[in-house]
This record gives structure tokens, sequence and C-alpha cells, in this order.
């Protein structure tokens, strides 16, 4: 894309300029109808979960997603999956109209998007073995069974996640956090799939086992050639796996941009204050670092401000924020993408 | 003689340490067999000082917790020897009538999730007004002046109107915030606060760290802040004692601990964290998993997830031993990962 083209001196250049798109969202929505009444179930007004989300996900790359509880990024990552049907919006998947594809067509290619969830714990049915929990998508996708059988290929993906194979018999409940995780991720691997949504995977796991996951997630990719969504709510987290990251506020993007944008100069408000509130390992640094503390708490999804949604918790806002929606656009002075009128690069959120 | 009185706020000059934990064994009788839960827990914490105890999840930080508090479910809990020592007074051998009056008085506690420990059938300025209703024996109406001013120490906004709503009425932070309050409410010596923001989002965390501190300064309290955070920890603990499968591993001054760990399990740990701060190749993560607490490894408990493990590690277990002034550590090899580090930092 044009953006990356000319990215000024200093600063890497995006190694996925080149790189396909495989995923080509744009202008999603999604609101969910709050309803009063019993019978006459009257329409009292919306959760705006997401709000016209636009972004494309290139060939080996790792897009990080962003934001705090209630920001729509577990939302999106439904719609990805089609879990949920978009009420607007388009997403284009190696080309071809997601959304469009019905039946056994939408089954084939679901196949090439799968999913990887936050709690290991409930995320697997506790009654099935490992080898059925993951044997599982070859029995909902027969065409797609392997040549070598099923058994002899969940024994395959077990290794390849880091797991005995002979652990094939037992149960979810025999293994730990981390091990359960593992397990989640050999299943949504079963299908060779091109595109992994990641919805908070290592959020549940201890400090210790979670660098192992991740290291998995980084081998995979690069063994694999997989792309990956990777929704967290940790920002270290999504620094350290991702290539570029978007910063969710309320339904929207804040900000887009390479890792380096985003984390080394935020350039939209919400994610300059997102990044200094992280508190970072290092005590030496302990009142040295600029704190923004925000007031309050996201406003609710239902009843977003005018405007900018932020403005309720930015100290920059202005009149223009109140009535002018700030678009996500490239703006003077910055290479990432900000939807803030008054979007300006900020170099020492985190030093 | 020691101070017989519960602490009424003015109270606060006792002598020695204000809390004092020694050699204290916690086990869970289990059909599984005997977990032990805390092995030997030493530490001392005095009046404006923050200790941090970090851990992994079955690292018996919270059991510490609800010991001292002396909420632990007995059984299956069971404290298997040790002293909690509060202004010189042993908390466990205590009649439970003067330890009752203790609690939450001079000793409170902050849960992790404020929507679980909050009553959600009694507004929140009624369950605020408990404490002094109970402890105090103040009437109704004086209690819910009390319990109008904790909440706008704490900054809840509009305290009088919204004093007699319901926890499910206010959002995660504020809700924390309340939890707060209870816990001030009668200016205890003694804060302990469980995993007070992980149920939080990052900036709400701030707002409520930032408050905590400054509510430790107002009151001079003592504050054990329990948490798996390394973030955390550096922003606001002096002193750290790392926990790892019921023991304690190392203990240290806050700079002291992130600049040379004389642990090989707080290395790891150290090591395998990303930071919002800078951009590493690969995490370098701990092999393995922690040993179940009913079926523990001979010799340290780290030794099967060691880099520098030895057959001296598989059979004999290290004691906590002095390192360098203040700082203790559970390694049979920790003079040597105590001066790993060094060679790094020390030109700069």
């Amino acid at each position: 894309m044009s953006l990356y083209d000319h990215s000024p001196a200093g600063r890497p250049a995006d190694p996925f300029a080149d790189a396909e798109v495989v995923l080509d969202v744009d202008g999603l929505v999604k609101h969910f109808p709050l309803t009063q009444g019993i019978i006459f179930q009257r329409k009292i007004g919306a959760v705006k979960a997401v709000d016209g989300v636009s972004f494309q996900l290139r060939k080996g790359e790792t897009l990080g997603i962003v934001g705090e509880s209630g920001c729509g990024k577990s939302t999106l990552a439904k719609l990805l999956m089609r879990l949920e049907e978009p009420d607007e919006g388009s997403i284009r998947f190696g080309g071809e109209d997601f959304l469009a594809v019905k039946g056994e067509e939408l089954r084939k290619l679901r196949r090439k998007i799968q999913v990887i969830f936050q709690d290991p714990y409930t995320s697997l049915n506790p009654r099935m073995s490992v080898g059925d929990i993951i044997g599982e998508p070859f029995r909902l996708h027969p065409d797609a069974k392997p040549a070598q059988g099923i058994r002899p290929r969940v024994k395959e993906l077990l290794d390849l996640v880091g797991l005995n194979p002979d652990h094939i018999n037992r149960y979810p409940h025999q293994f730990s956090g981390g091990q359960r995780q593992r397990i989640g991720i050999a299943r949504g691997l079963a299908l060779n799939p091109e595109v992994i949504i990641c919805d908070e995977p290592v959020s549940a796991l201890d400090v210790s086992v979670q660098a192992q996951v991740m290291n998995l997630l980084e081998d995979l990719q690069s063994e694999l050639g997989l792309s990956y969504i990777f929704i967290a709510h940790d920002l270290s987290v999504v620094r350290h796996i991702s290539d570029r990251v978007g910063v969710m506020y309320l339904g929207k993007l804040a900000e887009i941009g390479t890792e380096q944008e985003i984390y080394q100069a935020p350039a939209h408000p919400y994610t300059q204050a997102l990044l200094s509130a992280v508190p970072v390992p290092d005590p030496t640094l302990r009142g040295q670092r600029e704190q923004i503390v925000l007031k309050g708490d996201p406003p609710n999804p239902a009843n977003p401000p005018s405007g900018c949604r932020f403005r309720t918790r930015c100290w920059m806002a202005t009149d223009l924020c109140e009535t002018q929606v700030p678009e996500l656009i490239t703006r003077p002075g910055i290479t990432q993408q900000a939807a803030c009128h008054y979007a300006k690069a900020n170099e020492d959120v985190t030093a | 003689m020691d101070q017989t009185q519960p602490a009424t706020g003015q109270a606060k000059n006792g002598h020695g340490p204000l809390l004092e934990v020694k050699d204290l064994q916690v086990e869970f009788r289990t059909k599984a067999g005997v977990a032990q839960a805390i092995n030997g827990l030493n530490f001392t914490l005095n009046a404006g000082e923050t200790l941090a105890i970090l851990g992994e999840s079955g690292s018996g930080k919270s059991v510490t917790a609800q010991t001292i508090m002396g909420i632990l479910d007995m059984p299956p809990g069971h404290i298997a020897g040790g002293e909690i020592r509060y202004r010189g007074e042993d908390l466990l051998t205590m009649p439970a009538e003067k330890r009752r009056k203790l609690r939450g008085a001079s000793i409170s506690m902050i849960f992790q999730d404020a929507l679980s420990s909050l009553n959600p059938v009694l507004p929140v300025g009624w369950q605020i007004a408990e404490m002094f209703r109970v402890h105090r024996g103040m009437k109704r109406k004086e209690a819910r002046q009390k319990s109008i001013e904790m909440m706008r120490r704490v900054g809840i906004p509009a305290a009088e109107e919204r004093v007699g709503d319901f926890p499910h009425q206010f959002s995660g932070g504020m809700r924390q915030r309340i939890m707060i309050a209870m816990a001030i409410a009668l200016d205890p010596d003694v804060l302990i606060a469980d995993e007070p923001t992980t149920a939080l989002d990052v900036t709400v965390q701030a707002q409520v760290m930032r408050l905590l501190k400054e509510l430790q300064v107002e009151y001079n309290m003592g504050l054990i802040l329990i948490t798996h955070d390394l973030g955390v920890v550096a922003d606001v603990a002096d002193k750290i004692a790392v926990m790892y499968a019921g023991r304690v591993m190392e203990t240290a001054d806050v700079y002291e601990i992130y600049r040379q760990p004389a642990h090989p399990y707080t290395r790891g740990l150290l090591q395998s964290i990303p930071r919002v701060d800078g951009q590493e190749d690969r995490l370098k993560a701990i092999p393995g998993l922690p040993p179940m607490l009913t079926d523990m490894p001979p010799g340290c408990p780290f030794n099967p997830r060691c880099e520098f493990a030895t057959d001296r590690c598989r059979t004999e277990r290290p004691e906590l031993r002095q390192v360098a002034s203040g700082h203790t550590s559970a390694c049979h090899y920790a003079e040597k990962i105590h001066t790993l580090e060094e060679a790094q930092n020390e030109p700069v």
C-alpha cells in the first residue's frame, strides 16, 4: 500500500508491504439490539459493539488488536469467523467475498480461518479425549481427512505443538493450562488454515508458561506461513508478537500502524494514555515515566459520545471533537493512521 | 508488655516490626494427599512499607493472605506451624474473640474480584457503614455519613447520591474503590491487597494503584501486595518475596531483585516477560510446569525446570540464606546466579 512506501528515514520499512493480502476487512459494523417488553419486543437502542472497522491482513503477518474490555475486540473476532453476521461491511478472504458464500462453500472456506480461544479450561470438551478433540475437525470436514488417517495426523499435530503424541488418549483435566492451550492450538492447526484468530490466547496462563505459548505461536508462524490476528488486552504481549497493531476504543479503531509506529510514536491520545499506564518491570524507571492517568471509565457502548468517542476522557478535546467524527486516516507528520483531529506523534510515552 | 488494645488509629507507634511471619507452615489435607501450600514462610513488614509477594498460581501467595487474615478454610486447610506476630502478639494463639476485633480494624484486606466479594443485595453504603456499626458501635445515621466520607475519599463521584446504589450499578474500577473504602474504613495498620488490579483494565489499574499508594502514605499503612505482575511490583513495592510451590525462593529490595536476581526462578521470570518499552527477539521461556503440591520433587522444588540444576539440587533442599545485605535466596548456587547479571549491569 502507498501508505508504507514513503516511510521516513530511521523507521524500518514495513517488511510485509509487498505481501499478498489474505484478509481484507472494510467498514465492518455489528450492532446488538437492546429490546424492551416480553411479547412485543420493541427495539430501544443498540450496543454498537463494532462500528466501522477496516483493516488488511497480509500473508505471514501478525496483526495485533488491543483495547480494554468492552471495546469490541472479541465481537470483531466472531465476525471474522462468521460466528456472528455483520450488519454492514465486507470481509474479503483471499479475494473472495467471505460474507456471500453459503452452505458447502462456506464450510470449505472456514477451514482456512481458525480460532484459538482464551480459556483453555472451557474451550475443550471435558468428556472428549485429546485425540477426539484434535481429530474432530476432520470428522466435520470429511473431505479434508488426511491420507495417512486421522490418528497419525493427530499424533503429528501433538508433536508439532510440543506435546507427547503418546498422550492422545488422555482427557483435558490431565493437562495443565499451558498444555491445554497447546491442545487448542493443535485443533486450530488441524485443517491447515491460512489465518488464525487468537482471542486472548495467553491471558489465562501463568507468566512462566505464557512465554512458552508465545514462542510456539511464533515458531508455527514461520514454519507454516500463517497469518495471525492476535487479540489481547496486554500491550506488552501484543507488542512482542505483532508486526502491526490496531488500537480499538468503543467499537472503532483509534489508531493502526506498525508495531514501531504505535509503540514508539503513538499519535492518538488514547494510545498514549494506554501505553503510559502499562507498568514497566523496572523499578529504576519509577517516577521518571510520565503517566497519563485517564479519568473515569469507558462510556457505555449503547450510548457512545457524539463526535470522537474518546473525547469524554480526552485531555485535548475541543468543540470540534464533539461535533465531528475523526476519520481513521494518515495525518500530517505521522506515518500510521489515527482517528484523532489533533493526532501528533509522541515519542516519550513509554520511555 | 505489648499493647492489648485494638488499634484505634492513634496507636501506631508499636515496638519492633508491625507484622512478623515466622516459619509459617500451612497444608491442605485432601484425598490426593497432603499438599504443602506454604512451607516455611518468613517475612517482616514495617509501617509505611510495601511488601510484594510475587508468585504464579499455586505458589501459595493467596493462602498466605488468607492465613494472615484468619480466613483460611479449615478444613481442608491446616496451620501446621509457625507464628504470625502483629505488634509482637501471635495471631495464631490469640483467643478467637480478640482476633476477630483485629480483623478488618487493624488488619484488613482487598480481594481480587470486587463483584463477588461485595454483597449483591445490599447497597454499597450499607456495606461500608457496617464496618463502623459493627466495630465502632456507631448509629446508622452516623455510620452512613462516615461511609459517604469514605466513598469520597476513594474518589467515587457524587458519593451522596450513590451511597444507596447496589454493587452491580458500579463499574469494575468503582467497585474496587468501594472494596478499598471498606478496607481502610477503620484505619488499619496492615492492608493486604490480593491481586487488587488483576481484573481491571490498564487505564483503570493505573487509577486504582495510584489511589492505593496515596492512601498508604496518608494512613502510614504496611501494605502486602500479592500479585503475579512484575510491572506492578516494580512500580510500587519496597521489597519483594518471590514464592514458588509454597516456598520463598528469594527476598530482596525491589531495586536489587530486578537488577541482580539471585535465584534462577526469579531470573527466569524476569527474562520471560515481554516489555512494552522494548523489543526482544525471542522470549526466554522457563521450560516445564510448576510441580503439584501433593507431589513435590525431592531437593529444590524448582530443580526440574532449572537450567543450572545439578545432582545436589535434586537431592538436597536449599535453605533460604543471605547472599548480600538484605538479599536472601534459596538456591545452592545463589552467589553464582547473583553475579551473572553483574557483568552486564555494572559498566552502564
